[in-house]
């Protein structure tokens, strides 16, 4: 038997954030507008949307043709080319951002204790091209064949399981599914973990569907645009707000123990203050919905006030009453037009469980480079969403020192993470 | 001390008998509830064998439309949720419901429903381009399965942390396992915790049959799960949901509830090692025993009975053994083990969720429920694996195990909790 290597740092939940909260130390991004943090950021920042004609497959005969499409990713320069066989193109994005997140960190995964590092991921929809590859072989040709690799291509764990094993990473891991929520859950899961004595954890979320049987899903789903322009297709708080466009990607981040990652001398991008996960009441049930639960309970857990919160990131679903609903809530946390709010997912499109992972990594280089990136496409909010958006790159003379990240999954499920500039 | 965590409501839906009592009836007799598939016609397929729920959802409350909007899986879970609130006796409409929260484990979501559809808007695998015409208006919540959790909570009401647990087949452990931390940090004070999972479709059968994971004893199908048995030769695929009421110990005592048993440790590690693949030694699943053992301040030699994964895969029950003794020591040899798999086969993401139910009934009842169909073990699975026959004894103290595609290994342990005890 050897010796048990749990860490001895473990500490209890709440305590003071400022020593305990968990550091960022490094950032990997896949994005429609552009693969890679340096592409990707310095994309956003320029207001460059990814958003376009849908490529991967022909599109003509469904009721939405636009994509946030990642265009650039070549997989063999990214995977290993025995994974190809058996990865869906969602495996493929997250392997690559994994790397590199960790190259980002710059830490020596070695040199960690057994067991000292994990993977907690969100998933939605799975391997879903994979899956329909194969659905097409079964239902098509007949059972046998079916790959050999469908029973774990597919399902919902296999981006963890997949990043787990490439990178060797023992320790306790996860998997949480709650629509477009799930970027900020993981991370919150990831956080718990660290507070266990983990030392650090790949997080976040990475996801693509774009074939034709997801397509038909989100068709399904009824929140799609119609729209054909690029540029004026997912206009969250607008007036002309017609529904989203679906895009793929998301980010992951490296999550360390501060004292660990102040040990090796990390680049920190800032920490983790305050998070909070709630549910809506039951539809028709009359209820008010609890996303404004969720941004006051990770303020609290922070130590914060809403006034020390410089930049909202909206979960901006670009539809009239989910977008007026949002503006409510952050109106009622923050006074109406009191707090930049910004939606640079309308680059990209809604990433399903990539997008509020997306949206930290972007809150986190806002904090670090002193700017908000902007909402783009979207001229002025509806008068009945009143939020200040900012609709231009946008530097606060006061500085940015805290932001607010907003998600919300199909069904009621809301999250709220609450990130501060390293000091 | 952290707060402490009890099960104080039990749901069940199983092949065999919907509902805790039959489940229990089942496994004490050591009756197996494998059978040819009868939910599809199986005749292509190498495993054609299958423990199926006699499940007949207009017999449970659902509408004609709610039977068909909702995946089996999600029926499944909402039958076995509204068992563990009657159970638990909480009056659900008096709960502060922002305080209470959901976690509900899946491996492979509502994926009858997918097959079923994805036949639909392909018309037999015949078209690339499937027809969104031809979608359900429900495909949407089979496409993300965290609609399911969703579903339970607007039963049971819960506002607060609502989130699907996807970790292939240590769903069901994590799922609980979550909930656990939840209550324990003070998230939320009730969870109704637990997994469903209803594969046995064309897909899933197919999926295994290309890897040979389940079991073609299709002439025996009533014997067909041989966990430890030297003639073993796969799983038999499974199907079921148990849900939990979780709460935390002081409020259950106060309002003089009924306690199964307290959720006193857990555990999960990642082999990074296969996919599928185990590695014969069981160090991770050895390591997640030892971790969970301490968190619960329970000495191995504590330990009354042993809930084992015990799928009857070569590779499964071999690596599982060798993870007791590593885990354990020597007193490995000394504790029963048992497989409830040999009668209720194989649910992926819900056995876990089943086999804590089974685990807190073998505290209830002071019985160990059998391995059925084990009359030849193999000799290099040379623990005492319960054959045959239940055994009564004294149960104060049991671990359950899961072992997932993915690499995950997770350990839990269930005490009786002890009258007086101080939390």
């Amino acid at each position: 038997m050897t010796a048990p290597v749990t860490e001895p740092t473990a500490r209890p939940a709440g305590g003071d954030p400022a020593r305990t909260a968990p550091a960022v130390t490094g950032i990997g991004v896949a994005a429609p507008n552009g693969l890679g943090v340096p592409a990707w950021w310095a994309a956003v920042l320029r207001g460059e949307s990814g958003i376009g004609p849908v490529t991967r497959f022909d599109a003509r005969r469904y009721p939405a043709q636009l994509a946030g499409e990642i265009r650039d990713f070549v997989a063999e320069e990214h995977v290993p080319s025995r994974l190809l066989p058996q990865t869906d193109h969602m495996t493929r994005l997250a392997l690559a951002t994994a790397d590199e997140a960790l190259a980002d960190a710059g830490v020596d995964l070695s040199a960690l204790p057994d067991y000292a590092a994990g993977v907690v991921t969100a998933g939605s929809a799975g391997g879903f091209e994979f899956g329909q590859r194969e659905l097409e072989a079964l239902w098509g040709k007949g059972g046998r064949f079916v790959s050999a690799y469908q029973s774990f291509a597919w399902f919902y764990a296999v981006n963890t399981g997949q990043i787990s094993i490439r990178n060797g990473l023992r320790g306790p891991s996860g998997v949480l599914v709650t629509e477009q929520a799930g970027g900020l859950d993981a991370v919150a899961q990831a956080r718990r973990q660290l507070r266990k004595g983990l030392r650090l954890l790949v997080t976040g979320g990475v996801d693509s569907a774009l074939c034709p049987w997801g397509w038909v899903a989100h068709v399904a789903g009824g929140e799609l645009t119609g729209s054909t322009d690029p540029a004026g297709a997912y206009l969250p708080f607008s007036e002309d707000a017609s529904g989203h466009v679906v895009g793929e990607g998301g980010a992951l981040l490296v999550l360390e123990d501060p004292v660990a990652a102040a040990a090796r001398g990390a680049r920190v991008y800032g920490t983790v203050q305050g998070y909070a996960a709630t549910f809506d009441p039951a539809p028709g049930s009359g209820g008010a919905p609890r996303l404004r639960a969720a941004a006051e309970q990770a303020l609290a857990e922070a130590g914060l006030a809403a006034g020390d919160v410089d930049v909202v990131f909206a979960d901006a679903a670009g539809r009239r009453d989910a977008d007026r609903a949002e503006a409510e809530a952050v109106a009622a946390v923050f006074g109406p037009g009191r707090v930049p709010v910004t939606a640079p997912k309308t680059m990209t499109g809604r990433l399903a469980a990539g997008g509020a992972a997306l949206d930290l990594a972007a809150a986190l280089l806002a904090l670090r480079d002193q700017v908000i990136p902007p909402t783009a496409h979207v001229a002025a909010p509806a008068a009945d969403c009143p939020v200040d958006l900012v609709t231009e790159v946008r530097r606060p003379a006061g500085g940015l020192r805290t932001a607010l990240v907003l998600a919300r999954g199909r069904g009621g499920f809301n999250a709220a993470m609450v990130v501060r500039a390293a000091d | 001390m952290s707060r402490r965590v009890v099960i104080t409501g039990i749901g069940v839906v199983a092949p065999g008998g919907v509902g805790t009592k039959e489940f229990w009836s089942l496994l004490t007799a050591g009756r197996t509830a494998t059978r040819a598939i009868s939910l599809f016609d199986a005749s292509p397929f190498r495993s054609r064998i299958a423990a199926e729920a006699d499940f007949d959802p207009l017999l449970h409350g659902f509408t004609a439309a709610d039977a068909g909007r909702l995946d089996r899986a999600a029926q499944f879970a909402l039958v076995s949720a509204d068992e563990a609130v009657r159970d638990s006796g909480l009056e659900i409409e008096r709960l502060d419901p922002t305080r209470t929260g959901v976690t509900l484990g899946s491996a492979v979501g509502c994926t009858m429903g997918l097959d079923t559809e994805y036949n639909a808007v392909s018309q037999g695998g015949s078209t690339w381009e499937v027809d969104h015409t031809l979608a359900v208006p429900h495909l949407f919540d089979y496409f993300v399965p965290s609609s399911m959790a969703a579903e339970v909570a607007w039963r049971t009401g819960a506002q607060g942390p609502v989130s699907m647990v996807s970790t292939g087949c240590t769903s069901g452990l994590d799922s609980i396992g979550h909930a656990v931390e939840l209550i324990r940090e003070g998230s939320a004070d009730v969870m109704i915790a637990g997994a469903t999972e209803a594969p046995i479709s064309p897909i899933t059968v197919a999926c295994f049959d290309a890897i040979k994971a389940t079991s073609p004893r299709n002439d025996d199908p009533e014997t067909a799960s041989r966990p430890f048995d030297a003639s073993r030769n796969g799983f038999v695929l499974g199907e079921g949901s148990a849900v939990m009421v979780l709460e935390e110990l002081d409020s259950a005592r106060r309002r003089g509830a009924h306690v199964y048993a307290e959720i006193a440790g857990f555990a999960s590690r990642c082999n990074a090692y296969h996919m599928t693949g185990l590695r014969t030694d069981g160090a991770e699943m050895a390591e997640a025993i030892r971790v969970a053992l301490d968190e619960a301040r329970v000495d191995a030699t504590a330990v009354d009975y042993v809930n084992a994964h015990g799928s009857g895969t070569k590779q499964n029950d071999r690596h599982e053994t060798a993870a007791f003794k590593r885990g354990l020591g020597d007193h490995a040899h000394r504790v029963p083990v048992s497989s409830i798999k040999s009668m209720i086969g194989h649910s992926l993401g819900a056995i876990g969720s089943l086999e804590v139910a089974a685990s807190a009934l073998a505290i209830e009842h002071d019985t160990v429920p059998p391995t059925a169909n084990l009359h030849h073990p193999d000799p290099a699975c040379d623990l005492d694996y319960t054959p045959l026959t239940a055994r009564q004894q004294r149960t104060d103290t049991v671990l359950s195990v899961g072992s997932g595609f993915g690499g995950f290994q997770s350990a839990m342990i269930l005490t009786r909790p002890r009258l007086g005890e101080a939390a």
